[in-house]
């Protein structure tokens, strides 16, 4: 059996959660993800101003920190924390360990950004995933373009003796089944086991919202939230495993807490794609083990498409969103009167826009109209403006339009302490479709 | 007969692909499992959804987890960094399925062994 810790659902998650999980009890694997759909672009905009920048510069603070321990207890540590510059990451690593004769690996060949006039070029169309439309629409716009691999690359991270692994853009699952690929030595068409180590990563890779975070059930009894532990995967070499946590941790593993996270995110739940194989959540067996173990058997799987996904991100406009917030008495009807002043005033000036949005926080952001009327004594109310589009001046006027009702609008306004809200840049997200032949994995291990 | 709403008998957990949201919802006992497949279809998440879902919904049956799976799509105003949404991940879109209800037999549970 060998023991497997996420340590980090996603960048910006808990920065204590992965020292915890090193400290607080018996680990083989540590595995850290750092990579949402939009990162990339932030990375790929660090690289470009400074040649050493571009990666999880948190994964570097968190190996300087548990760099005792992570040499004491022979911890093994995967983390797709390369972004795109894994080798700088590595470099950066190096140092916060801070001891001769470590193995750090690299995972990279993932960054597809200067081939992709050239995959257009052979007919690799890059066509969206979500609109079908091709690449070529908005290609002078893309800003990062990375192919997402699999476990089985970071199993050949290992079996070269890597005992840091640092990737690019791999899945979240691969980082959990990398490990058991390598210790189990499972067989590359072994699908059944393939996919129940992409299911245990599928079930680990939010980090504590399989451990009683976010869970519905019961929520007000889950014990001590505020050291909730973070979960564990119990592997076996059948494919048999149990989630748990370190004992004495706060948080809840049960049945309930863990079918939540499986079907978060879910698509077809017989054809959870990965670079891997293909998983069939429907094959899933589950039991309470025991206080704060949840024990998987029966999962089944398929075999892998002779595809890879590709992350491409693109420059898409602009956008703002600013709020207000009124106070009873009429609170409601207020924030609904200052959105129609703001509008007329957007109007009179001919500001277009490709979407403007109001939503009423207190009242129906969250569910719509499924929310029903608000009470007519409604103590307060946030009034939510947000406008989107490609001209970069007329959002930048709409947030000089909201900030006045502050003074020249409805009574009993407040809630624009921060002042006028910010421009932003829309980085949008294209998913695609490569064939595997157009990418490799690079792999390589060096010694500190 | 009698109506309850989703809240009493199950739980459920919400989230997003782009501009589709995915809401799992799942029974809180086994025996509930075939009242949800039976009345929670694709159309009546549709019509519950009226005001947020412009695309279709998709249903994927869950029996080993005694759960559905719903696709909303077209739900996020645009999904991801495009949406202007509050709740641009449709994180909420979980409850506000149970807020949804359905006829349960009389005596298929006692009231105090309920949720919510």
């Amino acid at each position: 059996m060998i023991r497997i810790a996420n340590g980090q659902g996603f960048w910006g998650d808990s920065l204590e959660a992965p020292l915890e999980q090193i400290r607080r009890g018996p680990l083989d694997y540590l595995t850290l993800d750092y990579l949402a759909e939009v990162t990339m672009s932030i990375l790929q905009k660090q690289r470009s101003r400074d040649p050493r920048a571009g990666y999880a510069r948190d994964f570097v603070e968190m190996v300087g920190r548990g760099a005792a321990d992570i040499a004491s207890r022979n911890l093994k540590i995967v983390a797709n924390a390369g972004g795109v510059n894994p080798e700088a990451c590595r470099d950066a690593v190096a140092k916060a360990l801070n001891r001769p004769g470590a193995r750090i690996g690299v995972v990279a060949g993932d960054n597809i950004l200067d081939r992709l006039d050239d995959l257009i070029q052979r007919g690799v169309a890059l066509k969206s995933m979500d609109t079908g439309e091709p690449l070529e629409s908005i290609r002078p716009r893309v800003q990062s373009a990375n192919v997402y691999f699999g476990g089985a690359a970071i199993a050949q991270s290992l079996a070269q003796g890597a005992q840091i692994v640092i990737t690019g853009r791999t899945t979240d699952t691969g980082l959990v089944l990398g490990p058991m690929l390598h210790e189990f030595q499972w067989k590359a068409d072994d699908w059944d086991r393939l996919a129940a180590g992409t299911i245990a990563g599928h079930t680990v890779e939010c980090g504590a919202q399989c451990t009683g975070g976010n869970c519905q059930v019961d929520w007000q009894t889950i014990p001590n939230m505020a050291d909730i532990g973070y979960p564990i995967v119990e592997a076996e070499p059948d494919g048999t495993f149990v989630i748990t946590k370190h004992t004495g941790t706060g948080g809840r593993v049960s049945v309930a807490s863990i079918k939540e996270q499986l079907l978060y995110e879910m698509g077809d739940p017989r054809e959870y794609i990965t670079p891997d194989c293909i998983a069939d959540f429907t094959s899933i067996r589950l039991e309470q083990d025991g206080p704060d173990r949840v024990r998987f058997s029966g999962i089944r799987g398929k075999p892998a498409t002779g595809l890879y996904k590709v992350s491409i991100s693109y420059s898409a406009g602009f956008k703002a969103i600013g709020t207000l917030m009124y106070s009873w008495p009429d609170a409601y009807a207020k924030a609904k009167s200052a959105d129609a002043i703001l509008r007329q005033r957007l109007d009179r000036l001919g500001l277009r826009f490709d979407a403007i949005r109001t939503e009423f926080g207190g009242v129906n952001a969250c569910h719509g109209t499924l929310a029903g009327e608000p009470a007519p004594d409604i103590a307060e109310v946030v009034l939510r403006v947000g406008v989107r589009g490609d001209d970069r001046a007329a959002v930048e006027r709409f947030t000089k339009e909201i900030a006045p009702l502050a003074l020249n609008g409805p009574p009993t306004v407040t809630g624009l302490g921060s002042g006028r809200p910010k421009v932003e840049e829309i980085v949008a997200y294209w998913p695609a479709l490569i064939p595997k032949t157009e990418a490799s994995p690079v792999i390589s291990v060096k010694e500190t | 007969m009698h109506r309850v709403k989703l809240v009493q008998i199950a739980h459920a957990r919400s989230g997003d692909k782009g501009d589709t949201a995915n809401v799992g919802l799942i029974a809180l006992k086994p025996e509930y499992y075939p009242l949800l497949a039976e009345q929670v279809t694709a159309e009546r998440v549709k019509q519950h959804f009226a005001g947020i879902c412009r695309g279709a919904v998709q249903r994927f049956e869950l029996p080993n987890l005694g759960a559905l799976n719903f696709l909303l799509h077209e739900s996020l105003d645009g999904g991801g960094t495009l949406s202007l949404k509050a709740d641009a991940q449709g994180k909420t879109y979980s409850a506000a399925l149970l807020r949804m209800e359905i006829e349960v037999p009389d005596g298929l549970f006692s009231k105090d062994t309920l949720h919510g």
